[in-house]
């Protein structure tokens, strides 16, 4: 789909970008109308936008429009120029995440050998950013929305990488794609129908990947960073307009990105069981899976995150730290140990 | 029921008896409805002492709110109050009285600070008033004693004046902070009903457009 | 009681450290924060200025006064028909319950009983506000500790409990249907069947709310432990209600010191919980919703008949006297001290109001902690904002 080898440079660069900007923001979009809107409705007993096209699904756009019209007010004190590149520093770490993730044996936008290796590093990037929203901000309220933001991001990077290497062992590669076809070729002790997604042999890296990721894109029960009920809304809490929507889309964007990377590291990707993985057909098909997946990862982080209640501070880094990369670590020794083995 | 009243009626004599062998000439005065509730004034000086005597030694530990009675009728009688008010209650009250009647209890000033305590084993309840002369609105602090005392001597103070000697912080609690006078002493005018006269009561009132009644068939 | 001198001492402990960092080694500055006057928690106008270190809090001090509206002043210039209007918005989620010890007491000054039937409405009514307000502290505890969703549940629930109030009293929220010796009218037709609907479906929200939030390790985690006031200390400062009822202390106005009303007919039960935090204090709430959709339903099998008005003069004057009333309301020991002289007005009228003392602790309490607790011990010590400035 974009990486038609024969087609010059800058044809293949506009496909990625334009397709980048798809990935994006047309997942996002749908998570929010489906999950935001829709799901969370139906979970506490309201029907959520009905007015704006059928169902409200044009609701986003009237949203989008109202932002757009909004003010960009700059609260007085603060560092104008910090405060107005925070929202996207963050986003920019969305899009720079997307490109490891492949959607069809042709459809990707990186081909890299280190594939993972360089979307876990990118994503760290968002932290600078709501770094720099809460400082800029000039208010308490960000300030201390910021540094719990960057406590946490920080803490729970380990577990998410640690989770990952169990991944990488057992596919012997980093490269996306490669994790893909090494999960649709594999077989669980001879049976291979429908090849072999890490989430049976890696279920517990695929958990403590979850638990992570939830931490990572602050959602309750992690959402201490914005915590609407202490800090306002944490860094977020001087953004109006044009910059609060960038964050918005952030949220949901990244949202959508993690859960394609824990697609495609645990749910086995693009791939569909009994059909040749080199086919051309899957060039279509594969994102289509992939995004199926997606939603009903990101269903499983919304749900989450509308019921739960929300940790402390200090009690959230001793999930990390004393729970999460324990059991991650032992993951990676047993993952070794068999790989070994077997 | 009698019996439980009769009951309640003893434990309520025995505890005037034990306060006034206890405070001894610091209790004034004392009154006592059978059955329902029990008021004693004590003298100013031994404010303090009647609430550590109420807590550690008659086990009255809860302590239930405090605030004070400006006994001087207002000046105003009631003349901010319509017609209609004062016709409904035929009288007199246009006049200004400005002796001083006091409640329960009797009193001799204008000013009693007044203060509720609870045994809640026994449920009993007493309230317990004093005297504060004008020429020295003050009073030593309950806090010491109730520590939930502080917020409501905050807003004796503000709302009468009358000051708390020992009180760790007397600032205003409900009134900005440059707040003058004291708002529930009888002699602060209510304002609102300065601007604008209280219409009294009013069985029904008229909606717009009531009174006019040739124009209201137009719309049929 | 070991836990709380540990704790003081922690507070302590804490408080100095505090001192010392910000004064001598790294000379950094204390933060100062201001919770409110709008803030999301407060549900109100509450101000809290917090002093910092960190996340932790040296020394906190709540500011309130941004909505006093004098109803202490105002009812000096009001007949007595006309103050339970006013006193309707003191706490204005359970407001019914407001009205019932202003009017006992008036009724004690006059010596006029309301008729049997009377009281019995007075006690469904009353018992009504009571689960229409802690409803919401249940969906609103959830809110504050993070858990968005049963706030939707409480609103959702509360509606049936306020539409038979509505349906009674001609409004959801200020009934302004008690009345000098006896009730404004009779109840209507089918209500009572209606009403014990209703009470189920609030049964079937508190098993709701206990699924979703009682059993739930982070909830657990956020509460317990937090915020913890020993039974000595809850006295001093005169808690009541669930507050005092969670430390411990097995007293209820309903059943101690019930005047007026009928509680002392029916068969139930006062919950208490012996740890004192933000726990038990949510847990006391939880069950006391239960017992009275309990007592609701007794109240109305039982219910007498009869007249629900006394004959009482037209023109209300009350004779001159003092008189003090207190009832359990929803948020704690409400009372109204009134003074009369005999006249179509009170002469003073002293509210005491439950949230007042309940907050006052505060500054006490939230000595050492974090600030996400301060929201939790908040949340627990369930203020309305209307029943703190009165």
């Amino acid at each position: 789909m974009i990486a038609a080898i024969t087609d010059p440079w800058w044809f293949q660069t506009t496909l990625r970008v334009v397709g980048g900007l798809a990935a994006v923001l047309l997942v996002a979009g749908t998570l929010v109308y489906l999950h935001l809107f829709k799901m969370v409705s139906f979970m506490q007993s309201r029907l959520g936008p009905m007015e704006a096209g059928p169902f409200g699904s044009l609701q986003l756009l009237a949203e989008v429009g109202k932002f757009i019209q909004k003010e960009d007010i700059f609260p007085r004190k603060a560092d104008r120029f910090v405060f107005a590149a925070a929202p996207f520093v963050v986003l920019m770490s969305t899009f720079l995440l997307v490109v490891v993730v492949p959607g069809g044996p042709d459809a990707w936008f990186v081909d890299s050998e280190i594939g993972i290796y360089l979307g876990m590093a990118v994503s760290s990037v968002s932290v600078i950013g709501i770094l720099m929203a809460g400082w800029g901000s000039a208010s308490k309220y960000s300030l201390l929305g910021g540094l719990r933001a960057t406590g946490q991001l920080i803490a729970y990077e380990l577990p998410l990488i640690l989770a990952v290497l169990g991944v990488v062992i057992q596919a012997e590669t980093m490269n996306m794609q490669g994790i893909v076809l090494a999960q649709a070729e594999g077989e669980i002790f001879g049976w291979g129908a429908i090849g072999n997604p890490y989430i049976l042999t890696q279920g517990v890296a695929f958990l403590v990947f979850l638990v992570a990721m939830q931490a990572e894109l602050t959602q309750t029960p992690f959402d201490m960073p914005i915590a609407e009920s202490e800090l306002v809304t944490g860094y977020m809490t001087e953004y109006s307009g044009m910059r609060f929507l960038l964050f918005f889309i952030g949220e949901f964007a990244t949202a959508g990105v993690f859960s394609a990377i824990a697609a495609v590291l645990f749910l086995g990707g693009w791939y569909i069981p009994g059909i040749d993985p080199t086919a051309g057909i899957m060039n279509v098909l594969g994102p289509i899976v992939l995004i199926s997946k997606v939603v009903v990862l990101t269903f499983i982080v919304f749900w989450v995150r509308f019921t739960f209640p929300r940790f402390r501070e200090d009690q959230l880094q001793k999930l990390a730290w004393k729970v999460l990369i324990p059991i991650a670590l032992a993951n990676i020794v047993v993952t070794g140990v068999l790989k070994v083995v077997f | 029921m009698d019996a439980a009243e009769a009951a309640v009626d003893r434990a309520r004599d025995e505890l005037l008896a034990q306060l006034t062998s206890d405070l001894g000439d610091s209790l004034v005065e004392s009154h006592l409805v059978p059955g329902d509730d029990l008021w004693i004034r004590v003298a100013r000086g031994a404010w303090v002492e009647t609430a550590e005597f109420l807590k550690t030694g008659l086990g009255f530990q809860y302590f239930n709110f405090l605030s004070a009675i400006d006994w001087m009728p207002s000046p105003f009688g009631r003349d901010m109050d319509s017609q209609v008010d004062i016709e409904l209650g035929h009288d007199e009250a246009s006049e200004v009285d400005s002796s001083l009647e006091h409640g329960v209890a009797g009193g001799e000033t204008r000013f009693q600070v007044f203060a509720r305590v609870n045994d809640i084993v026994n449920g009993l309840g007493v309230t317990v008033k004093v005297d504060i002369p004008d020429d020295d609105l003050s009073l030593a602090t309950w806090t010491g004693v109730y520590a939930g005392a502080d917020w409501h001597e905050r807003e004796c103070w503000e709302m009468y004046g009358i000051s708390f000697d020992g009180h760790p912080g007397l600032r205003n609690i409900y009134l900005p902070s440059g707040f003058e006078g004291n708002p529930l002493r009888k002699d602060y005018p209510l304002l609102a009903r300065r601007l604008k006269p209280w219409p009294g009561i009013v069985d029904v009132e008229q909606m717009p457009g009531d009174d006019d009644d040739e124009e209201s068939g137009d719309d049929s | 009681m070991t836990a709380i001198s540990d704790r003081d001492q922690l507070s302590y402990i804490a408080a100095q450290a505090a001192d010392a960092r910000v004064n001598v080694e790294l000379e950094t500055e204390g933060m100062t924060l201001n919770i409110g006057p709008q803030h999301p928690a407060t549900h109100g106008t509450l101000r809290i200025v917090a002093k910092l270190d960190g996340e932790q809090v040296i020394a906190a001090d709540p500011v309130m006064g941004y909505m006093h509206r004098g109803y202490e002043k105002l009812t000096e210039v009001r007949t007595y028909p006309q103050v339970t209007t006013l006193i309707n918005r003191i706490d204005w989620v359970g407001s019914f319950a407001n009205e019932v010890p202003f009017i006992l007491a008036a009724e004690k000054l006059m010596e006029v009983e309301a008729p049997p039937r009377a009281q019995w409405i007075r006690t469904i009514l009353f018992e009504m506000s009571r689960i229409a307000n802690i409803a919401l502290f249940l969906g609103d505890m959830g809110l504050q500790v993070g858990a968005v969703t049963p706030a939707f549940f409480a609103f959702r629930d509360r509606e049936h409990v306020l539409n038979q109030i509505e349906a009674v009293t001609g409004g959801r929220f200020h009934p302004n249907f008690d009345r000098i010796g006896g009730l404004k009218d009779d109840l209507p037709a089918g209500w009572i069947t209606e009403t014990k609907r209703a009470m189920k479906k609030m049964r079937n929200f508190c098993d709701e709310i206990e699924g979703l939030l009682q059993g739930n390790e982070i909830f657990e985690a956020r509460t317990r432990g937090i915020g913890v006031i020993p039974a000595d200390i809850g006295l001093g400062y005169g808690l009541s209600g669930a507050n005092i009822r969670a430390s411990g202390v097995d007293w209820d106005t309903r059943r101690d010191n019930p005047c007026g009303l009928v509680h002392n007919e029916l068969d139930w039960k006062v919950w208490t919980h012996v740890d004192g935090d933000s726990f038990a204090r949510f847990w006391v709430r939880l069950q006391e919703v239960r017992e009275s959709t309990k007592m609701v339903d007794q109240l109305l099998d039982g219910l007498p008949s009869g007249p629900v008005m006394a004959k009482v003069p037209r023109i209300i004057k009350v004779p001159a006297g003092e008189a003090y009333v207190e009832t359990e309301n929803p948020l704690g020991v409400m009372g109204y001290y009134i003074v009369s002289k005999g006249d179509l007005v009170p002469y003073r009228v002293k509210i005491r109001s439950a949230s007042f003392n309940n907050i006052s602790i505060t500054p006490w309490l939230l000595k050492g902690v974090y600030v996400p607790d301060i929201i939790t011990i908040l949340g627990s010590l369930y203020f309305i904002l209307g029943d703190i400035d009165r």
